[in-house]
């Protein structure tokens, strides 16, 4: 379970990575974040800052246009 | 941090479209924690003001904006009168007022950040914005007309920025 989500709905890129970024700036390492996202951009994006950032990407689920990125933080 | 997480962006566009690419680029590089300086210089300096509001799109001479309309039946939204109104029209006194407007509404409807939002994002994440002092006295900008946080300077200083990084934009 996430220990904390971040609903970034109707928001558009690169507004979902900032959110994300700012949220996972407040967690502590270890911690899952759950960011909600209907900007289709974002599967790519949130694939890309993972992979630069470190920060582990456990799972990606689409559900009718409405994503929901599973991420750990570093 | 290491050198190739050093990034650059020249920033010399004052429009309210060309507003964006620069702000956006910046702060997503500094999210994805790249350290990352913008240099503004010649009309970029406008992206710097405390007051926003006189940016303008404009729809004179560019051609290859889309032209549709935020609301409306969908077959309408679909129309693209970029190509359609003669470029003479746009001399009509508030044509680029009204553009600008709905190019704003436009963004609203898909969620795009505003520019002051991307704006205050890049200082949170600690973005460097430097204003060219050249052009600030060019043309006569008051020192104060900008937001806090900016530092003045002249090219030596861009190149001493981007002396340590390999990722340099000009936009």
């Amino acid at each position: 379970m996430a220990d904390e989500t971040l609903d970034a709905s109707g928001l558009n890129c690169p507004l979902p990575i900032l959110k994300t970024k700012k949220a996972l700036s407040k967690m502590d390492a270890g911690k899952i974040l759950d960011v909600i996202s209907t900007d289709a951009g974002s599967v790519k994006d949130i694939e890309a800052f993972c992979n630069q950032t470190g920060n582990k990407l456990i799972s990606t689920t689409e559900d009718g246009g409405k994503y929901v990125f599973t991420i750990e933080k570093v | 941090m290491s050198d190739n997480n050093k990034m650059t962006i020249i920033a010399t566009k004052g429009t309210f479209d060309w507003a964006f690419p620069p702000f956006i680029i910046a702060s997503t590089g500094v999210a994805m924690d790249k350290e990352v300086t913008i240099f503004f210089t010649f009309y970029g300096l406008n992206l710097l003001l405390k007051d926003t509001s006189k940016l303008r799109v404009s729809p004179i001479g560019n051609p290859s904006m889309p032209m549709k309309m935020p609301f409306g039946p969908k077959w309408l939204q679909k129309i693209d009168f970029g190509p359609k109104i003669p470029n003479v029209l746009w001399n009509i006194p508030g044509a680029e007022s009204l553009v600008t407007w709905l190019m704003k509404k436009t963004m609203a409807k898909h969620g795009v950040a505003k520019i002051e939002e991307l704006r205050s994002m890049c200082q949170e994440f600690d973005v460097k914005f430097i204003a060219c002092e050249m052009t600030v006295e060019l043309f006569g900008f008051d020192k104060e007309d900008f937001i806090d946080g900016v530092e003045f300077a002249g090219a030596a200083m861009y190149f001493d920025e981007a002396a340590s990084g390999d990722h340099h934009l000009y936009m």
